[in-house]
């Protein structure tokens, strides 16, 4: 530790006035209010992307079927276990039902097979890891603008809450939420199917949503139920999603 | 009879010592900007790190992930005897880089990490950290540099003192041999930057901070849907993390090459010629006795 610490500030030390208020980082890094002034870039990341990326467009670049990763790498929950999930697997699926509720004038629920009875959109991207990795896959599913509209969004509708099977810890189930510009893009699917294939448990069988202008832990596996919220505030950690809660940014187009 | 009076006079051939003569050689913009860059590169420097070490391999492409190709990698693991090592791949070359690379140690504990603690930001493996400083002091970085480039521009620092002139490109085989044998120019020489020095900040502002500006933005799924031109500059999302990666090596290599100059050439001097604006000329001798 000692080592450590000489080595660090020798490094530091010798940059001058700017390097000692670097000296204090690790202490800055767990303040509150520093993390409330860092988290101005989010903000301003999520605004200027805004000014470039509405509900209409642009789409996220799409490729062509012989740049399909070999397998699609699996990451987070790759088995939800619990006896409810159990049950769905054991029915194949059947018995599974996609609510849509909350601020909505129909609330609504589909079996997977009503699902794929509406039009489809099938769409080769890439997903890109906040850690650093991206792998392409085919993605064919419905699109969440079609299921809203069907729903109608009641006054003061402006997120989208993914409520999910999986528990990755935090006494709460895996959840996610996206704002309506991203809600309505016509890349906005609900995937029941990869590379052609039935969705893999490993890749949130039945549904998963897909996101393509954003990070992958947007990309909600296993969801069960939409629930369209005029906030996100009083669900699970309160920041709009199982990652958020962990300090990463709810907006992750970037 | 003034002869008389000034003991000088009547000592002509023992001169005074010339005064050094000081002159303003960077404006206050200048300064600023300077520092201001200085703190915002090394803070993204260690973020960058930091986020790097979220996944610690390097790829070439649209997609990568493990089963890959690697243009680099960083890693630990266990030898034949169980020992745990730090392993770096470069194009296929393993190196041993234990304690720097792949494996270091946190408390006296080995951790198999790809940049060792002291040198991310922040120190403990924390990627949702490292994201929130350098986004932050990424909007601060392109602030700045398009402040001074814009002051530059107004002022017309970048023709007066950065573009080389005809005749310092005629002369740079003369400068590449004087920074080789460490002289430093003297005198007129010394009040205005030579052409390997305007090359070398030409570069790293014009091409070298673009670049990494640029490739960042291809990281972003984001700006890749509102400018898809990115992708196909840079051959891909990863091949832009790649050569993000490789263009922030280039700028620690400039840094390196700058501070050694800089301590050849009068630390002292220097560094209080980018805080207060003064420098003080190096006498050239030759020039000042016609007769040496």
């Amino acid at each position: 530790m000692a080592n450590l610490i000489t080595r660090r500030n020798a490094l530091i030390g010798g940059v001058g006035a700017g390097g000692l208020l670097l000296s204090g980082c690790d202490q800055l890094s767990h303040s509150p209010s520093v993390k409330r002034v860092l988290d101005t870039a989010a903000t301003v990341n999520y605004r200027a992307q805004r000014l470039l990326l509405t509900a209409n467009g642009p789409l996220a670049p799409e490729f062509k079927p012989a740049d399909i990763a070999p397998t699609f790498r699996a990451n987070g929950s790759t088995y939800p276990g619990t006896d409810e999930y159990k049950r769905l697997m054991d029915s194949n699926f059947s018995t599974y039902r996609l609510v849509v509720e909350g601020l909505v004038h129909h609330p609504l629920s589909f079996s997977l097979d009503d699902l794929r009875k509406l039009p489809a959109r099938t769409q080769i991207t890439r997903h890109d890891c906040v850690e650093g990795w991206s792998c392409i896959g085919q993605w064919t599913g419905v699109q969440l603008g079609l299921l809203l509209k069907a729903a109608g969004l009641a006054p003061g509708a402006a997120y989208v809450v993914f409520r999910c099977a999986d528990d990755m810890g935090g006494g709460y189930l895996y959840y996610e939420s996206i704002d309506l510009a991203d809600a309505f893009h016509p890349q906005t699917i609900l995937a029941y199917a990869l590379n052609g294939q039935p969705l893999p448990v490993a890749h949130g069988a039945p549904i998963r949503l897909r996101v393509e202008r954003q990070l992958g832990y947007k990309q909600a596996k296993y969801v069960m139920r939409i629930q369209v919220t005029n906030s996100f505030k009083d669900i699970g950690g309160g920041k709009g999603g199982f990652w958020e809660d962990q300090g990463y940014a709810w907006y992750a187009g970037i | 009879m003034a002869a008389i009076d000034s003991p000088h006079v009547i000592a002509p051939t023992k001169p005074a010592k010339p005064k050094r003569e000081v002159i303003y050689r960077h404006r206050l913009w200048v300064r600023i900007a300077h520092w201001l860059n200085a703190w915002f590169l090394l803070v993204l420097l260690m973020s960058g790190l930091q986020i790097f070490n979220a996944h610690s391999e390097l790829y070439w492409g649209a997609q990568g992930f493990e089963i890959f190709p690697k243009v680099m990698s960083m890693h630990a693991a266990h030898t034949v005897s169980g020992r745990m090592v730090g392993l770096t791949t470069v194009f296929g070359h393993r190196f041993v880089t234990t304690g720097l690379f792949g494996l270091s140690t946190i408390h006296g504990d080995p951790v198999g990490r790809g940049f060792p603690a002291w040198i991310t930001l922040p120190s403990w493996q924390d990627l949702a950290t490292g994201r929130r400083w350098h986004f932050f002091f990424a909007w601060l970085f392109v602030l700045n540099g398009l402040g001074y480039v814009l002051w530059s521009l107004f002022s017309r620092h970048f023709s007066r003192d950065l573009i080389p002139t005809g005749g310092d490109l005629r002369g740079i085989g003369r400068s590449i041999l004087d920074h080789i044998l460490l002289r430093h120019p003297k005198g007129e020489a010394a009040k205005r930057y030579n052409v390997l020095q305007r090359l070398a900040y030409l570069i790293v502002m014009f091409v070298l901070l673009p670049l990494m500006v640029l490739t960042g933005m291809t990281m972003s799924p984001g700006l890749d849907a509102a400018f898809p031109q990115l992708l196909w500059v840079f051959d891909g999302r990863q091949s832009a993390r790649t050569i993000h990666f490789c263009v922030a090596g280039l700028i620690v290599l400039f840094f390196v090459i700058h501070i050694v100059e800089v301590i050849l050439a009068g630390p002292l001097n220097e560094l209080r010629s980018m805080i207060t604006g003064h420098y003080a000329v190096p006498p050239d001798h030759k020039a000042a006795d016609p007769h040496g």
